[in-house]
């Protein structure tokens, strides 16, 4: 280990104090008078679902907003954090949930941004200071490296240096484990508390009980806006792991006997005689500058089963969820739908065989944010009859069928012609949901359907997929989620570097074999 | 990503975000009168500065453009080749495509339509050889496009730095057909000959007004039925404000897009031979309307609206109409026209921007 | 044809060339800078005619030509700082403002023109040149490009410095942020609005003196709608060239070329419309671009505003 810098030679104290802190938006208060103390030598764990007010309350800690009522104190005085510069000269540095790293300019460049705007910028310095931080870290960074190169990994350990190069006293990670691997997770738990030894106060935002209790010193629970709980250090080793998980559970949801998330995968919709109702056969796509590609994918699913594909983001899951639907050109390979070949169909003529794909990407790809719900349900429906017809809108006909699907798949929605970017991410997940999975549907590709939705939507998502799972059609589950994996998957295989590079039954003892094999690791 | 990001579609002045439903027509009308009053005072507060009574201008201006007989049968004439640019901007811009290249696409359509209309006349009736000029036009306006549609659809090159360019080449290459090719050797100064007054489009009813008028309205409102009822013109606006839920959705965008540039293109130059067949009768060198630039304010001040369009493109004919009048009455140069669309323009963008915030506030 | 007579046709033809790149050039290098920092400004065209009036009008007036063209740079400064306003800002459409900007001081440059000098159309007295030794003494090069205001030689030597901007300082790591991520650069602690902001009045200072130098060098006087679509030429420039101002000079050099070929040609009384050899530069821009069109990258944030805490 390495000698402890000054900091943590000093007794534990607080750097800052939020008191009776609230923050209203049009429509919602995202905090309503929240307590906080962020001390140093704590991995202080903020905790709670999406829209309980974590990240107005990190947006409020590094300068991007201000409390509308309360106060925060930085070393017990009241300061006014009123910009993201004035929050880096206080110490307190941020690792955003979005990467706030520019692509197109190299990790040091990346690193030396906000110097004073005449100088040029100085490489050896902070060569020497980065050099002195990755020692003590224990970790490697690639300097001259573009952003762009580096995996999501490399670029959270540049954004956390950076918090590092400018002195930071606190550092606030934002929901930092949701793009990682489970290996990627535990390093940053050590990393996590090689920085606390240091001196460092640690605010580690996540809505994922494990790692809260894993990694927290101090536990504060966020519910809608408000801080329902705290467990604080002693209690925290007092209760260890699992009860904590039970209290905390029981802060958000009430009395519950589970984490509700370790549902274990229970029946299967499989019919294992059945003939393969998706065959695909060494599939391959070109790389390209920011992907691996696929080289020679294949795969069967049968009716009712529901095929994972594990892995850490960015080893080619996108590209085969597309190459699949028929949005990317493929190299090589071919793809039988029921036995029929679909390599020639493009992207309409594979929906219309019954192949769906629910994207990653809602508001990128999967909707048009300023268009009505009702439209978005048609989306990849434009022309068809009954709601075209001889290429005329039949707005009856739409708003009647969009109703039914509203009603069906239960979208919280104002009203139909409420632009779709203005609901909620369960919400619109909900719109997809409804248009792949209506009409038709035999075989669903699903990507990372539950990321970035909060538990609620999360549970009814997974409810649908088993749901649709046992309508007889054939699943594909793409995600990063292993544990999501483990709870619905009858079979997991690993994507890693554009090829599988396993297949296995979901059995008690899986989890280890996947997680070695995604990073690599032979089985 | 890149510029395509915020694509026109996307754009109204202000931001994507449709007018409040509840917002109301009465409100909706003050959002328009507001910032053209403000504009009116503020071009006002210029001519005093230069020395000219504000009031005798518009007076002048719209005496002239609006409410003599002859000002305003030569208006609604003006009016007939905005439409059909106004019309082909909306395709475009609506679709999410920056078509700045509206002037050389006008130019071409109107050279076409002088050089074959006067040949066409002769050996054909009026009847069938008016409607060959305007396809001839439409057809090599369309052509003109493709080279950057093409470059968009299948290169991903960006369509502002490209129609620029290509109306910079257009104008060019107009001059030079009517001074080269199309000359008409009987006069000399050079221009392309003249269609006979008989064989140009027919006059409404007993006035000087062109029938063009009429294509025109139909033009732009059959693009508005299009662009709002049609499945084709839903695609274009999913292009427009998403392109790649375009794709996800299977469209096929590089077929779009190089129908949109046509489309766009074709309509503009089908108004340059309309002008042409119209009013005209003959191209001159060097003549440049540039209609193609001072449309798209109109189409923005209507938000991409094809009714709304009607009513901006009126104005911009009375302003222009009146506009020359009162350069020969009170001695106001008629680019005074541009300054007035332009402060138009900013106001009713900056009248937007703070009804918006003014909306957000109060939801608050 | 006799030797000399060429000699002196490549001269002049040579000479032209470079008169005619300058504010094309100027325009090139602003526009690139507003781009880098992602705002798309299409305003350059007006930015330029009114640094051609405001400049003409102070060198008229005062009799100093540099005070003409500080007048001329504050001029272009003046309609940037609206734009800045505007679009950086307020967060106003970029391609909309731009529009309105270029018509309405289109139309105001010639408002005012026709006002004050319709019936007199004054000229200034033709610039000092700054004859560099030596390098003058060259046949047929020297004169030709060795001869010239030394606002001349400043514009070319600005393509240094540009560079050095962009390559080796923080201003430049700045602007390449604002345009690229620019939310990366607001929690790096560096204002977007007041990159952004700087980039945009530095592009109205360079359109603005390159309005001036059209005006005041190169034609000696002001007319309306002089700057003809310079300002547009600047756009494309900035396009093409992709954030390397070396690559502005090169293409405005090409551009130069032709536009003095017309006047040359017409000189030599050869006898084809002056149409056809404008159509050139843009022919050779097309083309390159329909050989080389996947390379042309942009920015990514480019002409979306910036907006704290929007995604």
């Amino acid at each position: 280990m390495t000698r402890p810098s000054q900091s943590s030679t000093t007794e534990p104290h607080d750097i800052v104090v939020l008191e009776g802190v609230t923050k209203r938006f049009p429509g919602v208060v995202a905090n309503d008078s929240v307590d906080l103390r962020i001390r140093s030598g704590e991995v202080h764990v903020l905790l709670g679902e999406n829209g309980a007010g974590k990240s107005t309350l990190i947006g409020m800690l590094s300068g991007l907003q201000q409390p509308d009522e309360g106060r925060i104190l930085v070393d017990g005085r009241p300061t006014p954090i009123t910009s993201p510069r004035h929050a880096l000269s206080l110490g307190i540095g941020t690792v955003f949930q979005h990467m706030m790293l520019v692509p197109t300019l190299t990790v040091a460049e990346n690193l030396l941004l906000g110097g004073p705007w005449w100088q040029r910028p100085r490489i050896g310095q902070l060569e020497a200071r980065v050099a002195e931080i990755t020692k003590s870290l224990n970790i490697t960074v690639r300097l001259h490296a573009k952003v762009s190169e580096l995996s999501l990994g490399e670029q959270q350990q540049v954004e956390i240096l950076r918090a590092m190069v400018r002195n930071s006293r606190l550092l606030i990670l934002d929901e930092s484990t949701s793009m990682l691997t489970p290996q990627g997770i535990e390093e940053l738990g050590a990393l996590m508390r090689r920085l606390v030894e240091q001196g460092l106060a640690i605010v580690f935002i996540t809505h994922k009980l494990k790692e809260a209790a894993a990694f927290g010193d101090r536990i504060s629970v966020l519910k809608l806006g408000r801080k329902v709980g705290e467990i604080t250090p002693p209690r925290l080793k007092f209760l260890g792991e699992k009860a904590a998980i039970t209290e905390i559970v029981e802060m958000m949801f009430g009395k519950q006997t589970d984490d509700p998330e370790a549902e274990r995968h229970a029946g299967s919709f499989a019919k294992p005689d059945a003939a393969p109702l998706l065959q695909v056969r060494d599939l391959s796509v070109a790389p390209m500058a920011d992907s691996p590609g696929l080289s020679s994918v294949s795969f069967d699913i049968r009716p009712g089963e529901i095929l994972g594909i594990a892995g850490i983001d960015g080893n080619g899951q996108k590209q085969l969820a597309e190459a699949l639907s028929g949005q990317l050109a493929t190299t090589g390979g071919s793809v039988e739908l029921d036995g029929r070949s679909i390599d020639a169909m493009d992207v309409g003529q594979r929906r219309a065989a019954g192949l769906r794909y629910l994207t990653d990407d809602r508001l990128g790809e999967g909707t048009v944010g300023t268009f009505p719900v009702s439209i978005n349900f048609f989306l990849k429906q434009v022309g068809e009859e009954p709601f075209w017809r001889r290429g005329f809108e039949q707005r009856g006909e739409i708003d009647s069928r969009a109703g039914e699907l509203v009603r069906e798949y239960d979208v919280r929605t104002p009203s139909l012609k409420t632009p779709v970017g203005r609901l909620s991410g369960g919400n619109i997940q909900k719109v997809l949901l409804a248009r792949e999975l209506a009409d038709g549907a035999r075989v669903v590709i699903f990507n990372k359907p539950t990321y970035g939705l909060d538990l609620a939507n999360t549970l009814a998502s997974r409810q649908r997929i088993r749901d649709t799972a046992a309508r007889g059609l054939a699943i594909l589950l793409i995600s990063t989620d292993l544990e999501e994996l483990l709870s619905m998957c009858d079979r997991i295989a690993v994507i890693a570097n554009g090829r599988l590079v396993g297949d296995v039954q979901n059995e008690d003892d899986v989890r280890t074999t996947v997680g070695r094999m995604m990073v690599g690791v032979a089985a | 990503m890149s510029v395509e990001a915020t694509g026109p579609a996307e754009a109204t002045a202000v931001d994507s975000t449709p007018a409040p439903a509840g917002g109301g027509f009465v409100h909706r009308l003050l959002m328009a009168i507001g910032p053209i009053l403000a504009a009116l005072v503020l071009a006002g507060a210029i001519l005093l500065a230069v020395g000219v009574d504000p009031l005798t201008y518009y007076g002048t201006v719209l005496q002239r453009g609006l409410l003599s007989p002859l000002g305003i049968q030569q208006t609604l004439t003006r009016m007939a080749p905005l439409l059909f640019v106004a019309a082909g901007l909306i395709v475009a811009f609506r679709a999410g495509m920056w078509n700045l290249g509206g002037d050389g696409q006008f130019l071409l359509g109107a050279v076409t339509a002088a050089a074959s209309a006067p040949l066409l006349v002769e050996v054909l009736p009026g009847w069938m050889a008016l409607p060959i000029a305007f396809v001839l036009a439409t057809a090599v306006a369309m052509i003109w496009s493709l080279v950057p549609a093409l470059l968009r659809a299948y290169q991903g090159v960006n369509e502002i730095i490209t129609t620029l360019m290509m109306t910079f080449l257009g104008t060019s290459l107009a001059n030079v057909l009517v001074k080269l090719v199309f000359l008409d050797p009987a006069t000399t100064v050079p221009q392309t000959r003249t269609l006979p007054v008989e064989d140009r489009l027919p006059r409404l009813f007993d006035t000087t007004i062109t029938s063009g008028l009429i294509f025109g309205l139909v033009a732009i409102i059959a693009v508005h039925l299009m662009m709002t009822r049609t499945a084709f013109g839903l695609k274009l606006r999913i292009v427009g404000a998403n392109p790649r839920a375009a794709i996800h959705a299977g469209l096929g965008v590089p077929k779009l897009t190089v129908a949109v540039f046509a489309l766009s293109a074709g309509l503009v130059g089908l108004g340059g031979a309309v002008d042409i067949v119209g009013v005209q009768g003959n191209v001159r060198a060097d003549w440049n309307p540039a209609y193609g630039m001072a449309v798209i304010p109109a189409v923005f001040l209507a938000r991409m609206n094809g009714f709304a369009a009607i009513g901006f493109v009126f104005l911009l004919s009375v302003l222009s109409i009146g506009g020359e009048s009162a350069a020969r009455r009170v001695g106001v140069p008629n680019t005074f026209t541009l300054v007035l669309v332009a402060i138009v323009l900013v106001m009713l963008a900056l009248a937007e921007y703070f009804d918006h915030r003014h909306n957000q506030s109060r939801k608050a | 044809m006799t030797g000399l007579f060429s000699e002196v046709f490549l001269g002049a033809l040579l000479f032209g060339a470079v008169t005619a790149a300058i504010p094309l050039l100027l325009a090139g290098l602003g526009e690139q800078m507003s781009e880098k920092a992602g705002v798309l400004n299409i305003g350059i065209e007006g930015m330029m005619i009114c640094g051609a009036y405001c400049g003409f009008v102070g060198a008229f007036y005062s009799g100093s030509l540099w005070l003409g063209f500080l007048t001329g740079a504050l001029g272009g400064m003046a309609v940037a700082l609206v734009m800045a306003l505007l679009c950086v800002r307020l967060g106003l459409n970029q391609i909309v403002i731009g529009i309105a900007l270029t018509l309405g001081l289109e139309g105001l440059t010639a408002l005012l023109h026709h006002f004050q000098f319709s019936r007199s159309y004054p000229r200034l007295p033709a610039a000092d040149a700054t004859v560099i030794p030596v390098l003058s003494d060259i046949p047929v090069l020297g004169p030709a490009l060795f001869k010239h205001h030394l606002l001349v030689y400043l514009a070319v030597a600005l393509v240094v410095v540009m560079s050095i901007i962009y390559r080796r300082t923080q201003l430049g790591l700045n602007l390449q942020a604002a345009g690229d991520k620019p939310a990366a650069l607001d929690v790096a602690g560096v204002d977007v609005m007041r990159t952004r902001t700087i980039a945009v009045l530095t592009t109205g200072g360079m359109a603005g003196l390159g309005g001036a130098y059209l005006a005041n060098v190169g034609a000696g006087l002001f007319i309306p709608f002089i700057t003809n679509g310079a300002g547009f030429l600047g756009i494309v420039l900035a396009m093409l060239a992709r954030g390397r101002p070396i690559w502005v000079l090169f293409g405005a050099l090409l551009f130069g070329i032709c536009l003095s070929l017309t006047t040359a040609m017409q000189v030599a009384g050869i006898n084809i419309p002056t149409d056809v050899i404008q159509m050139l530069p843009f022919l050779a821009v097309m083309i390159m671009l329909v050989l080389f069109g996947r390379r042309a990258s942009l920015p990514a944030a480019l002409g979306i505003p910036y907006e704290r805490g929007a995604r």
